[in-house]
Parts: C-alpha cells; sequence; structure tokens
C-alpha cells in the first residue's frame, strides 16, 4: 500500500505518466521495466521489472540479454546485519499465480559493460529467457539517475 | 593399542580445535571493520581526514555544531546507492530549509575510482546539499571504523569489483551525539521524523 502511494507521488512528481509496455510469452506478463540513466558507460547500468504469471506451474528468469551490454547479469541485493551485498543470482522465481519484481534493493539485472551511454527518456530492448516460457524481448525506458521507481502506469494501478 | 589410537585421536581434535579458536581469535582480531552491533563513536572522537567533491578538506570536528547525518556508498553501486540517494534528496525536500543546518555526507567506500571529481559529477544528480566525500584508503578505513561501519570489496568478472557495505543512514546531534539509524529505504514516514529529531 505504502509502495502503491510511493509510486503515485514519483508519477505525479515526474509529470505525465509514460505508457511502458506490456509484454507476454505463455503464461507470463512482463511491465513496468525501466532503468536510469548512466553517467558514461563505465559504471554498470541496472534493470527493474515485475513479471506475473498467471499459469499453474512455477518459472524461472534464468538470464537476460541486451545490445545496451556486453555483460549483463541477474543480481539480487541482500542485506545481512545492515550490510548491503550483491551475490550473483542463478534464477529468479516466478511462482505460479504470483508475481516477482526486480526492483531497488531486491532482484536487478545489473548490465556490466554499458555499449551505449543510458540516456534519460530513451529506451533499450533487454530478452529475458524464462526457464520454461522461452524468450521475450521488452522495450525499457531510461528515467532519471534519481529515479526509484518506474513512471509509467500498469493497467492494475 | 586402541586407547593410544583414541588418545592420538583426541590429542589431534584438541589441535584442530584450538587450531581453528586461534584462527578465529586472529581474524575477529583482525577485522577491526567488523564491529556490526556496535554503536558509532560521538563524532568529536572520530579521527580521519577526508576530501569533498570540491578538494576541500573535511575532518570530524568541522561537522560539529551542526546536526549530522552520513552514509557510505560508492558511485560504481547501481542499485542501493542511487536508491538511497534518491531516498534522501526526498528526506531534504520534504525537510525544506530546516535541512540546510544539516551536514549530509556520502562517505565513499571505494576510493579507488570515486575520485573528487567523479563523486561531485554523481551527485549533481541529487539534491546539492549532499556533500561527498573520499580519500585515501587508510583514511576511509579509519572513517569506516569511527561509525563502526563495514565494507569489503567483491571481485567481480574479469578483474572488476563491487563493494559490500554498511547500507544504513547514521544520524548525529549538533553536538556530534549519535542519535539513529536510518535502515536502507526506510518508510519516509519514519525516516523524516528521525531526521527532525536531530535537527531540533
Ligand atoms: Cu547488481
Amino acid at each position: 500500500m505504502k509502495r502503491i502511494f510511493a509510486t503515485l507521488a514519483l508519477i505525479a512528481a515526474a509529470g505525465p505518466a509514460l505508457a511502458c509496455e506490456t509484454v507476454t510469452t505463455g503464461s507470463l506478463e512482463v511491465s513496468r521495466a525501466w532503468s536510469r540513466a548512466s553517467i558514461g558507460t563505465a559504471r554498470p547500468g541496472v534493470v527493474y521489472l515485475t513479471i506475473r504469471n498467471s499459469g499453474t506451474a512455477d518459472d524461472a528468469l534464468i538470464s537476460i540479454t541486451t545490445p545496451a551490454a556486453d555483460m549483463p547479469m541477474l543480481h539480487q541485493t541482500v542485506m545481512t546485519d545492515g550490510i548491503a551485498s550483491m551475490p550473483h543470482a542463478m534464477e529468479v522465481p516466478v511462482p505460479a499465480g504470483g508475481q516477482v519484481a526486480l526492483e531497488p534493493g531486491g532482484y536487478h539485472a545489473m548490465l556490466m559493460d554499458l555499449t551505449q551511454v543510458l540516456k534519460e527518456g530513451e529506451t533499450f530492448p533487454v530478452t529475458l529467457t524464462f526457464r520454461d516460457a522461452g524468450e521475450v524481448t521488452i522495450p525499457v525506458t531510461v528515467q532519471n539517475i534519481g529515479a526509484s521507481a518506474p513512471t509509467c502506469t500498469s493497467p492494475d494501478e | 593399542m586402541r586407547s593410544a589410537t583414541l588418545l592420538r585421536g583426541f590429542a589431534m581434535a584438541a589441535a584442530a580445535v584450538a587450531f581453528m579458536l586461534s584462527v578465529g581469535w586472529w581474524q575477529t582480531r583482525d577485522r577491526a571493520q567488523d564491529t556490526a552491533g556496535v554503536l558509532p563513536l560521538p563524532i568529536d572522537r572520530m579521527s580521519f581526514t577526508l576530501m569533498d567533491q570540491d578538494g576541500k578538506t573535511v575532518e570530524p570536528q568541522d561537522w560539529l555544531g551542526r546536526p549530522t547525518m552520513v552514509f557510505f556508498g560508492f558511485t560504481w553501486c547501481p542499485d542501493i546507492c542511487p536508491t538511497t540517494l534518491s531516498d534522501i534528496s526526498g528526506w531534504l525536500e520534504t525537510l525544506g530549509p530546516q535541512a540546510d543546518q544539516m551536514n549530509t555526507v556520502l562517505i565513499s567506500v571505494d576510493p579507488e575510482r570515486d575520485t573528487p571529481e567523479i563523486l561531485g559529477d554523481y551527485l549533481s544528480n541529487f539534491d546539492p546539499r549532499i556533500t561527498g566525500l573520499t580519500g585515501s584508503l587508510p583514511q576511509i578505513k579509519a572513517a569506516a571504523k569511527g561509525f563502526r561501519a563495514t565494507y569489503r570489496k567483491v571481485p567481480a568478472e574479469e578483474g572488476d569489483y563491487t563493494m559490500d557495505h554498511t547500507a544504513g543512514v547514521f544520524l548525529f546531534d549538533a553536538d556530534g551525539r549519535f542519535a539513529n539509524i536510518i535502515d536502507y529505504h526506510e518508510d519516509p514516514r519514519y525516516a523524516v521524523p528521525k531526521i527532525t529529531r536531530i535537527i531540533k
């Protein structure tokens, strides 16, 4: 609930909301894909998105690729005794009938070796590979470097 | 024969335990940074010299007389550091001019990459009241020690690396006494009053 408020506040602050695309593969729906603008290409970039599974079988996101980075990988930020670490995630589970969010402070796609500067307002494609549902490509919206939630609206909000 | 073997087994086990204990003791002693659960020192008892994004030297004593908010991070961090900086920018915005009287400080745990120029470039995307500090490795270590903060370099692919680090935001009153910690991504409804309490 409080997250929804925060998101709404952000949308209000950011002016007109961008209509982010929603894509599907099998019973999976991927939406709200966003990233932060980069300063140059030396630092890693990041991608966040939401995956919803309307099916009756569990699935998992197992890899990502994008022309925007040579070495994209899945990470999970973990807090242990107040210390943040960012281990590699072998997969991101997408439970049957549930959803999973790649979001700040949790799972995220980390874009190592950017091939281009990520500029605010632009989009770049990311292809997700699921264990069972196969591949799907979604355009990712680049937001401000200080953004902490997607400015796009999705049908349920 | 049998008891001799047993005895020898016991002796070896005892030696192994003693060895592990001594290694454990050594690790605990050596990891001066590993002080999770211990409160930060008061600012007037901290000792380090760092440099801000404008190249100006900063010592903890410079903060005394104003409430202080400090967190550790690095600009190569794509996930939680921008989130924390954006949270802090939001809190400062909520507090408005009240927050002008505060020291709001990011200390880099990655001084090898975070030069003052790079910090300045990066921080220009956030609230201008946030000061970025960097310095030599020993000085960063001394700073972290004062806050009882920890950080660690973690090797990644192709000689690259990332940093594990304490993610909370430390709050001190104007006298430099430690007041509170704001946890990573804490709800602004709790975070902002914590800051208000050190301002008053
Ligand atoms: Cu990561």
